[in-house]
């Protein structure tokens, strides 16, 4: 795993085996570059990269790319992430060249929520493609630089290919054949879903060390610190795909009102410093919703500061 | 079948309220099997229709005919001569006998009393539920007999996706999520093995995306 093949900072830091530290920034529901911006200044020096999501929950927001055009323009590495629900394939490899005429190198191939979470509930969906398919194409645009039907790019775009995965989501049983598949359709590296269920990550790292997996993609652990018993509640029953334990519920509800944010921070540095012994974890993905502020304190109290420099 | 499920009656209403005579024409194929629009519902609504014209003191003469099929124009024909009795139709066929009818009867106003839903299947009385998209290539032979185009809220080709729990869709409790269906079925048929294989990108162009679709056979072509 150790040759680089993009200019992405993320990849560098991957292969050069240190723990990686990815953060997200939602774009705003409006036009204001300041918002963005703003998040991103807060985490910069904490993160080696930071992902825009792309119309999040399908709710309608500020595109993914010119929010990482802005983050590039100020010279941070965005991690560009595109779903499948929104565009069709003329529109993604457009979107990925356009990406890389700004030298963004790193997406994160998505399929997307459902539109009737969103804005638009009545609106169509795309999926043309799906997430791994989407990996595919990104590998052919930037391996063979060429596009779907064959014809040849000039300048092919250089993009570190990353999936997400959800260790949680049933079927339970080809949860890891599902990561053998998305590392055959092109992935790189994985950000996962919030980790709550520790013991339950832990098993699918186990059973995917067991078939070699851990050896051939760099698996992020995604960690969302909880503000209160109510978020958790929240996640545990109304977002899809989520784990939390009772335990978890119990523990911030545990303490007063004002104090469980700072339990929720606990709970995450705690999680933190158990799944960095894990084998095969290669860094971490803190995805601290509208409270981007508390990254740097998370990042400093898990020994993850400061962040390496890789070689130019 | 095609199924498909009574419009509103306010909205039927809406559109025939201005008329004075309406053939009400239900079809013998799919909507009766999903009664929606066969000779029983042909029925109900000439009565419900009659009962509320008598009630607004509107003379409507509403006579009610189902034919065999209305995508067949052999059937369509049965009803030449007596077509110019009436202002409009009111069609209780899926979209392709609405517009069937309308192609025959050209000069006579053709409305749609249901809206076509899907090709699906009956699971017992009164549900019905989708299978099919018509894509027009058809994969089942690669997911165990389940679709993943019509039973998937992503029509997603490799999921599922992070939004299977417990079995079922992210978009509602009461759904299944097809991958699920799917990976199960393979794991009956002793063919987990064939979950890895990468299901490449689909050509759409035999879908809604490539055009109006015509189906040609020449060897039954006269």
């Amino acid at each position: 795993m150790s040759e680089v093949k993009t200019p992405s900072k993320l990849e560098k830091i991957l292969r050069a085996g240190h723990l990686a530290v990815t953060s997200e920034c939602g774009p705003p529901r409006g036009s204001d570059p300041e918002a963005i911006k703003k998040k991103a200044e807060m985490i910069k020096d904490h993160v080696d990269a930071i992902n825009i999501t792309d119309n999040q929950t399908s709710v309608t927001r500020m595109s993914s790319l010119a929010s990482c055009i802005h983050l590039r323009l100020m010279g941070m590495e965005p991690v560009l992430q595109m779903v499948t629900r929104d565009r069709n394939r003329i529109a993604l490899q457009s979107d990925i060249l356009g990406a890389a005429s700004f030298d963004i190198h790193n997406m994160l191939c998505l399929s997307g929520d459902h539109q009737s979470f969103g804005d638009c509930k009545q609106g169509q969906n795309v999926h043309d493609l799906d997430s791994m398919q989407l990996l595919q194409v990104v590998r052919k645009m930037r391996d063979q630089g060429k596009f779907i039907n064959g014809d040849e790019i000039k300048r092919p775009p250089r993009i570190f290919a990353g999936a997400a995965a959800n260790p949680f989501a049933d079927p339970f049983e080809i949860r890891v054949p599902r990561l053998a598949k998305k590392i055959a359709a092109g992935a790189e590296f994985i950000q996962t879903q919030c980790i709550y269920n520790l013991d339950k990550f832990e098993e699918w790292m186990r059973l995917a060390r067991e078939r070699g997996l851990t050896e051939k993609i760099f698996i992020l652990a995604g960690m969302t610190p909880m503000k209160s018993a109510g978020m958790a509640k929240y996640m545990k029953n109304r977002v899809p795909g989520m784990d939390v334990p009772d335990e978890v519920i119990k523990r911030l509800a545990g303490v007063p009102k004002e104090k469980q944010p700072d339990e929720g921070i606990k709970i995450c540095i705690e999680a933190i410093q158990r799944l960095k012994e894990v084998e095969g974890v290669k860094g971490f993905h803190i995805m601290a919703i509208e409270w981007e502020e508390k990254v740097p304190e998370i990042v400093e109290a898990t020994g993850l500061y400061p962040r390496p420099e890789p070689d130019a | 079948m095609i199924v498909a499920s009574k419009k509103p009656i306010e909205e039927v209403i809406e559109n025939i309220k201005d008329y004075d005579k309406i053939l009400l024409l239900g079809c013998n194929e799919c909507v009766t099997v999903c009664e929606a629009g066969g000779k029983k519902e042909v029925g109900i609504l000439a009565s419900t229709l009659r009962m509320y014209f008598l009630n607004q003191g509107k003379d409507m003469k509403i006579d009610e005919r189902t034919l065999e099929r209305q995508c067949d124009q052999e059937y369509l024909d049965e009803i030449r001569d007596m077509a110019d009795q009436y202002d409009a139709i009111l069609s209780l066929a899926c979209g392709v006998g609405v517009q069937f009818t309308a192609e025959q009867y050209f000069s006579l106003p053709v409305y749609p009393g249901v809206n076509t839903c899907f090709l699906g299947a009956t699971e017992e009385r009164g549900l019905w539920t989708e299978r099919c998209q018509a894509c027009g290539q058809c994969i089942l032979a690669y997911t165990g007999g389940i679709c993943p185009v019509s039973r998937c809220a992503k029509r997603i080709l490799n999921g599922p996706c992070g939004g299977s729990s417990d079995g079922k869709c992210e978009i509602s409790k009461e759904l299944a999520c097809a991958w699920q269906l799917i990976v199960e079925r393979l794991k009956a048929l002793d063919r987990l093995d064939d979950y890895e294989k990468l299901f490449p990108l689909k050509d759409w162009s035999s879908d809604r995306a490539g055009g109006p679709r015509k189906v040609i056979r020449e060897d039954v072509q006269q």
